[in-house]
């Protein structure tokens, strides 16, 4: 189980985080946590027209949150607000490639979850601007 | 041949007979080394029985019917409570209540005891070593009475810093609480120490016995602790099985917890008198089954004896301590010995998650804890967000420190 689920992109992703960092300033910055386990995560977003131009993800966590919201980064880059708003969990899961155990599904889907409330919020705070 | 009865130490062999789900095994054939007893125990048959026996021959409700059946609910309810007394050495059953768990019985005493008798300016002290279940009661028992808290803190080495107490007890507090052993650290405080301290200024004393009266053998009159809390669920007891042990004399002055059914005297439409204790604290139909079932528990453990049970678990922490200091990177946290701490062990293992750690170890059958313990300010005392925790009970073996050990060296080359 552990083999299946510690693959080498996993691991990669761990060891080698993309996008790693913050933005400042940014368009908008998101962070949220996962009470159950301490996970923190940050994701900054930088937005030119309707495109995300530039995203970065700070904070911790355990291998999967990290190794999933690194994926999710260059998954978002470059897309439409559409297309991020589209994005589903399944997406984000089939991208990890793993079998993500229900206990795990919070670590590995919780930068999703901070990156969709960022991209809501911006709309709420009037994305006709952007 | 010794007799189990005069060997030092347990047979173990024997003991996990006892305990039907340590025969799980995983699709690899790999038997579960269960390293979780500091969150829930597993139960021995003897308990499991005792649940369904109840159900099975003497189910009624306590307490109420004049018929044969309820007469048995009740004598088997009342004799695990005399059990329970005998247990931590309680002058009587009466100062035993029947609670869902430790939780419970702290907030029973921070509703009770605490707005009957804390005012606004009072102090409170607890501790930075507290699991959030000795933490939170009290915040709100400050919030409500305009009391202040303050937290007696913890030295590198996960100690309480007694010299910090002493400076707090300057202040007179109204009430100190502090666990006996820490649930994260497993550091064994010197209870009777800290209880005479506090009295020696008027405070009164609420032990946190979670992880101490599975483990060690506890004698409340001579801890003189005024208030003891504890849950059957981590001694081989039910899960909804729990006890507040208080001093009589303090019991008999405090109000109710919850108002209902069985702790009154007389009910009127518009007020009512109360029960004697301990019937006043368990209003409503207690977890009858589950009461009965912590007494076959304590029948349990008082057979093999708590000083055993202390002994095999120290002598099991000292080879696990040892064998855990060679793992590559493991870095361990609180004492660095066995004598004052309880088979409770916190680690680090490098750059690891700890939920990665107890990931990989669960793909070997091996279940420990990951994460913060209910022990946020500890954690972050430490300069931790979470630790890996295993904790080890009667029925762990040095075979389970080896397959700790081997599943913690798979960890490494995984993420190496």
């Amino acid at each position: 189980m552990a083999e299946s689920l510690y693959r080498e992109n996993i691991l990669d992703h761990n060891r080698y985080p993309r996008n790693k960092g913050t933005l400042v300033p940014a368009d908008f910055s998101y962070e949220d946590t996962n009470p159950l386990c301490g996970d923190e995560i940050r994701i900054d977003l930088r937005v030119l027209g309707e495109r995300v131009t530039e995203i970065r993800f700070s904070g911790h966590g355990c291998a999967i949150s990290q190794a999933a919201v690194s994926m999710l980064t260059e998954m978002v880059e470059g897309q439409t607000l559409d297309v991020v708003k589209a994005l589903t969990k399944d997406d984000l899961l089939e991208e990890l490639g793993v079998p993500i155990s229900p206990a795990r599904l919070k670590c590995a889907l919780l930068g999703l979850k901070v990156l969709k409330a960022g991209v809501y919020g911006i709309d709420h705070e009037g994305a006709g601007e952007l | 041949m010794l007799t189990q009865m005069n060997q030092r130490t347990l047979d173990t062999a024997a003991i996990r007979g006892d305990f039907p789900i340590l025969d799980d095994h995983n699709e690899r054939g790999q038997r579960l080394v269960f390293l979780d007893s500091a969150a829930s125990s597993q139960k021995p048959t003897a308990v499991i029985e005792a649940l369904s026996d109840f159900y099975r021959t003497s189910n009624a409700n306590i307490h109420r019917g004049v018929y044969g059946l309820s007469e048995r609910a009740t004598a088997l309810y009342e004799q695990a409570r005399a059990l329970v007394a005998d247990f931590i050495n309680a002058d009587s059953p009466s100062a035993c209540i029947f609670v869902r768990n430790t939780t419970e019985a702290i907030n029973l005493v921070a509703a009770t005891w605490g707005r009957r008798h804390v005012r606004a300016g009072d102090l409170i002290v607890a501790t930075v070593m507290d699991h959030h279940s000795n933490l939170v009661p009290w915040q709100l028992l400050a919030e409500e009475t305009g009391a202040d808290l303050a937290h007696v803190r913890v030295t590198g080495d996960g100690r309480l810093d007694l010299d910090h107490l002493d400076e707090l007890l300057r202040r007179e507090p109204k009430l100190v609480a502090f666990p006996h052993v820490s649930n994260s650290l497993g550091t064994i405080n010197d209870a009777a120490t800290i209880v005479r301290r506090a009295h020696a200024v008027g405070a009164i004393v609420v032990v946190d016995g979670a992880q101490s009266v599975p483990h060690l053998p506890t004698d409340v009159r001579a801890l003189d602790a005024d208030f003891l809390a504890f849950s059957g669920h981590k001694m081989v007891g039910p899960m909804g099985s729990g006890v507040l042990y208080g001093k009589r004399e303090l019991l008999e002055a405090m109000p109710p917890y919850m108002g209902g059914g069985g702790m009154i005297r007389r009910v009127e439409l518009g007020k009512a008198t109360w029960a004697d204790i301990p019937n006043r604290f368990e209003a409503g139909t207690p977890a009858v089954a589950d009461a009965i079932g912590l007494g076959a528990a304590i029948e349990y453990l008082s057979a093999l004896g708590m000083e055993r049970v202390r002994e095999h678990e120290r002598e099991l922490t000292e080879v696990a301590l040892d064998r855990l200091r060679e793992v590559p990177g493991l870095r361990l946290l609180g004492p660095t010995t066995a004598e004052d701490r309880a088979g409770v062990i916190s680690f680090e293992l490098g750059e690891i998650h700890p939920h990665d750690v107890a990931a990989i170890l669960d793909g070997e059958n091996v279940a420990v804890r990951a994460g913060h313990h209910c022990c946020q300010p500890l954690m972050r005392e430490l300069g931790v967000v979470a630790t890996t925790r295993a904790s080890f009970y009667l029925y762990n073996t040095l075979d389970d420190v080896d397959r700790l050990v081997a599943a913690l060296e798979k960890a490494n080359k995984i993420f190496h």
